[in-house]
Parts: C-alpha cells; structure tokens; sequence
C-alpha cells in the first residue's frame, strides 16, 4: 500500500504564501491553509497538523486545538462523498430528520461515521442557510435542497 | 414618492453580479460620491437614516460607526458578518449570489467613513460555492481598479484600502461578533469578554467594526435615494427593506425583501400563499431561532423590532420558520435545545451545563419520562443561563427553550407525568454531578 506523504506541493505552497499575504499575521492563515489540508486528503491527522504548524510558526497545540474546535475539519478520513444532512428547525419539519435515518439505515452508519468501504460519511448537520430549501443535504460541497424522500435511495444509488 | 417596497437590494435585474452590468445600473456611484466626502457626512448620513444593523442586535448603525477612534495612527478594520449560521437564516447568501458589488460598494463608502486599512468578510465553511462567488466579484473589483492601488486613479483621492474573503469552517459562534475577530485571526472561536469593545480592541488589537452582510450591502442604496427617503420606508424605529426568510410549513418559501412593518399574517398568507393543506397555524418563531416563538393569535404583529419587542420578542435576522398546527413543538424544542447544547464554545458553564441540562431535560420529557417539574427545571435552567455568560448565545438559548415552554405550557404539560413533585430547583443545581440522578429518583 502506498503511503500518502502529508506536505504541500510546491504550488500548494505557493497558495499558502498567498494566503499569508492576506493578513497582517500569520496566524490568521490557519483555517484557509487547514482548509487547503482537508480538501486534499478528506482529513488533517497528526502529520499534517505538525507540517501546518511548522509552515505556519504555530504550535502543533494550537493547530490542534483549532482542528477540534471546527466541525468541518475532521482527523479522521472522511468518505469519497460527505453528506451532511440538516436536522434543524425548518429541515426537520418537512421531514429531514426522516431522510437523515434513512440514509443512516441505508448506509447502516452513524453520525460522523464512514462505510467500511469509505464512499461515504455521514454527518447529522447544523441548519446551513438553505432554509427555503429543506429539506436539504450538502454532498461534499453541493447544496441539494428540495430533497424528495422517495429519491432518496435512488440519489445515493447514484453516486456511488 | 417612492414605490411602495423598493427591491434595493435583490433588484430583478438579470447577471447583476457582473460588474459590468452592475456599473451599468448605477453601481459604485454612490462610492465615488462618498470619496469626496468628509468622513464625518458619511456617518450624519448613515446616522440620519435610523439604519439598524441587520446581524440580529439591531444597533444603530451610524452609530456604531462613529466609536471608531478618529485621527490615531492605527489601522482600522472592517469584518463584515456573513457567517450567517442562525437556524432560518439564509437571506446573506443571496446577495453574496446576485448582488455582491452592491456589499462591495457598501464597503468602500464604509471604508472611507472608517479610514478602513482592509475589509474582511467572514462566510461561513459549509457555503463554499457562495465564497467562490464573492472571491470571483472581489477579483473583479480590483480588476476594474475600485480597490487596492488603482483606487487613486479610479477615484482621483489619497484613500486606499483592500477587501478579502475569508472562509469559517463551521461553527455557529463564530457569528458573534468577538468570537468572529478570534476566528479571523486563526484560533478557535472563543468570544471575548466585552469591554474593551471592538471599535477600541479588534482585529489584531486595532480598532474593528463588525457588520452584517445586509447591513453594509443597505449603504449604497441609503446614499442613491437620500437618507430622509430611507427612514420613511417601512416602520418608523425600525425603517428600510428587510430579507425576510421565511421556511417551515408555507406555500412558497423564499427569501423576500419587503418593508419593515409588514404584518407577519401577510407575509405568511398572502407573500408565501400560506400553510400547506390549509392547515392552522400552531407557532411561529419570527427571527431565527435564537428569538422567542410566537403563538398562532399573535401574528397580527408588524415586523419590525419595536412592535416585536413589545410583545417579548424580537426581528433577529428576520427569518420567519412556521409551523402548522400538527407540529410537535416538544420535538421543535428538544432540536433547538440540541443546537446550542452542540453550538455553545464551553467557555462560560452556566451555557455549557445549562444547554446540556435543556437538552437533557427536554429529551427526557419526549422520551416520556418526565414530571411537570421537569417543566419549572427547564425554566429555571434559563432564568440561570441569562444574563450569566460572556456572549448572547447563552440567551439565546434560554430565550428559545423558555419562549416554547412558557408560550406552550399546557402541550408541554401534556406529554408529562401528572405527578408534580415539589423540590427546588436549586437543590439540583447545589448537587450539579448528580442532578440527573436526583430527578430520575424523585
Ligand atoms: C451566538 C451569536 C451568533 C451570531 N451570529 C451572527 C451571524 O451569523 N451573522 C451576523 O451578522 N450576526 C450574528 N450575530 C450578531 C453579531 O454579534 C453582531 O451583532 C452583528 O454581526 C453586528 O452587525 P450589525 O450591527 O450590522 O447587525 C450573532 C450573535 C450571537 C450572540
Ligand atoms: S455564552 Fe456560551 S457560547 Fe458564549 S462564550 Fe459563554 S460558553 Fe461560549
Ligand atoms: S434548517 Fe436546514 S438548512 Fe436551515
């Protein structure tokens, strides 16, 4: 099995620095640069939080302690497609908590899990500002509202 | 006269969001105007046309503008608000979507009342294509030489200053206004102790105003039609156009930008053609679920913050979440509950303990195990969490779980064990570790 080195590419690097000369200190680059980590290997363990720090003159605590404190930022691999589906208020009342169990039956995940053949994970979300919408889940980074909860077999089926 | 409800902000205009169509429709005149103003008129301005902050709180917006020290050699910064994570909240997307220069504009007359060194806007993690879509419009607005260097030669002034997008990465705190400043500047989102206040300790410990996105995207518009033609729109303490976002049980849920004022019956019936099936109304929450619900015979109130106050809540962010007769409001609660439980940072424990004890209690009750005093526990529960923490999330979270429980005692008092068991709350709360296994016994 090949083992994934935790570093930035050069061009990557290039975006840091980027990023660093966005703000009067460099602290303030460690969501984006974090962000820059998780989109790339779908996780940010203990390597590339130590990689971050060190690129960023942080401690490893104090990335760590950003990492745990932001619910989008995950230390352990996330699935080819994360589905966030929203439970709050407005989803909840045309039925997404119903479409949140059956994908959680479906997939026989729980929240924050990932299927043993990592696709997918599974996320019981906060409201994400799509209201109108609901009820709705975030696939990766698609917004899909107006779910249809006979559909929701088939939209899974789809991506997998 | 001004037509009645003026589409200032999301105008139906097709590709708004292009800079060139934008510019076409009279966009960034209002900021040349302002370059060549004193900073002082710019705030009269803003002050003159009672504009109130769109975040939630409220506040004067002129006059949060004018605590920005005058003449230090400090750098001043701007971060405007787009976390936009309040549940029935989604009104800011729009405008990052259709009408970004707008918000951008908005920023360079605010920049210049300011004497801003750089704007940031904050957008919450989970709208990532919404980021993108700022970034492309700031991209653009250098390009066209609004910000930046070739901001002296666009606009013939001295005055230089910078905008950027910077993106959260989901946490509901992060919205309050200091928890935002610690987010922006890399760490976790712990909101600050307030003094000092922002506009004396911000960003990186220089003066900051912090704004909702709607709030700045307003600007422009106040200086196009004059501030006396603003203030006369819509309610009188609270004037203007508001994003209302409505969802929950309507026909047409949407985002609508309408006068303040309007009475929440006809935005629920005749703006979003009213309840699926016919059905009644059993409550409405009328600003996000941070503010005190309302019952069915209430919705003759104006939307607006001075009628709302008057009958104990507030307009929040003006998202409007309704629920028919049918909905279980104990499960309503129960999920609100949930929400800051998860949301609360943990910095202060009466709202971390307290909203653990809300959710816990609640779920109890739902579950079917709970007793009528778990109802006057709940209560008691918020009275302690209010007023008792660094930042409003604690009182949000009592505002919402009281406003249910007081508003829909005899539900509640249905779904409990008739059995009223009388023992003070506090004997609870003197025994924390083990207040669980105290009610469970009695
Ligand atoms: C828990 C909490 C969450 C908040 N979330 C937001 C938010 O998402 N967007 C926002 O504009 N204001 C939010 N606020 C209000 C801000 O603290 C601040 O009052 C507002 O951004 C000021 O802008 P305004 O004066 O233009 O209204 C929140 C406040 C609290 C206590
Ligand atoms: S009130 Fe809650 S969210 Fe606010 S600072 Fe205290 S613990 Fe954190
Ligand atoms: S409640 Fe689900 S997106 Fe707002």
């Amino acid at each position: 099995m090949e083992t994934t080195e935790f570093k930035f590419t050069e061009e990557e690097l290039k975006e840091v620095e980027k990023y660093i000369s966005k703000y009067p200190d460099k602290k303030a680059a460690v969501i984006p640069v974090l962000w820059m980590a998780q989109r790339k290997f779908r996780h940010i363990p203990k390597p590339m939080m130590e990689y971050i720090a060190n690129l960023l003159d942080q401690s490893y605590s104090h990335i760590y302690g950003v990492v745990t404190f932001y619910t989008m930022f995950s230390q352990k691999p996330r699935g080819k497609y994360h589905l966030q589906v929203c439970t709050n208020v407005s989803c909840m009342l045309r039925e997404g908590d119903k479409i949140y169990q059956m994908i959680s039956n479906k997939l026989d995940i729980k929240n924050n899990e990932v299927t043993s053949d990592g696709v997918f994970s599974l996320e019981e979300a906060e409201c994400m500002g799509a209201c109108s919408g609901a009820p709705m889940m975030a696939i990766n980074e698609d917004f899909h509202e107006n779910l249809d909860i006979t559909k929701i077999d088939q939209l899974i089926d789809s991506l997998k | 006269m001004m037509e009645k409800n003026p589409k200032l902000l999301l105008p139906e205009i097709k590709d708004l969001h292009k800079i060139e169509v934008f510019e076409q429709n009279g966009g960034y005149q209002q900021a040349r105007k302002a370059m060549k103003m004193e900073k002082s008129e710019i705030i009269d301005i803003v002050k003159k046309s009672n504009l109130r902050g769109r975040g939630g709180a409220c506040f004067p917006t002129g006059l949060k503008w004018s605590f920005m020290p005058d003449g230090i050699d400090k750098p001043n910064y701007l971060a405007v608000n787009g976390d936009e994570a309040e549940p029935g909240s989604f009104k800011d997307r729009r405008i990052f979507e259709f009408n970004p220069h707008l918000l951008l504009e908005g920023i360079l007359i605010a920049g210049k009342a300011m004497n801003l060194k750089a704007a940031y806007i904050y957008i919450r993690g989970e709208y990532y294509l919404w980021n993108k879509l700022m970034q492309a419009a700031v991209d653009e607005a250098y390009e066209f030489g609004y910000f930046g260097e070739k901001m002296k030669e666009k606009f013939g002034t001295d005055f230089q200053m910078d905008v950027y997008v910077h993106s959260g990465a989901g946490a509901y705190i992060c919205g309050e206004e200091t928890s935002l400043m610690n987010s922006l500047e890399g760490g976790r989102g712990y909101p600050r102790y307030k003094p000092p206040f922002p506009a004396q300790v911000g960003l990186w410990g220089m003066p900051t105003t912090v704004n909702n996105v709607e709030t700045i995207a307003t600007i422009p518009k106040i200086f196009e039609i004059g501030p006396e033609a603003y203030s006369s729109l819509g309610a009188q303490g609270h004037p203007g156009t508001l994003l209302y976002g409505v969802s929950g049980h309507v026909n047409k849920p949407g985002v609508y930008e309408l006068e303040t004022g309007i009475t929440l019956r006809s935005l629920i019936y005749v703006v979003c053609g009213g309840i699926p099936g016919g059905k009644n109304i059993k409550a409405v929450i009328p600003g996000g679920s941070s503010m005190p619900v309302l019952s069915a015979d209430e919705i003759d109130v104006a939307m607006d913050e001075e009628s709302l106050k008057k009958i104990g809540t507030h307009i929040g962010t003006g998202g409007v979440m309704v629920m028919d007769e049918d909905t279980d409001l104990l499960k309503v609660t129960l999920r609100i509950a949930h929400f800051y439980h998860h949301e609360s940072c943990g910095q202060c424990t009466p709202c971390r303990e307290g909203c653990g004890w809300l959710e816990k209690t609640l779920k109890r009750i739902y579950n079917g195990d709970g007793t009528s005093k778990d109802l006057d526990l709940l209560v008691s529960v918020c009275n302690n969490i209010e007023g008792n923490t660094i930042c409003a999330l604690g009182d949000a979270a009592a505002w919402a779980v009281r406003g249910f429980v007081n508003k829909f005692r005899s539900d509640f008092e249905k779904r409990v064990k008739a059995k009223r068991i009388f023992q003070a709350p506090n004997i609870a709360h003197a025994k924390r570790a083990t207040a669980d296994t105290l009610i469970y016994e009695s």
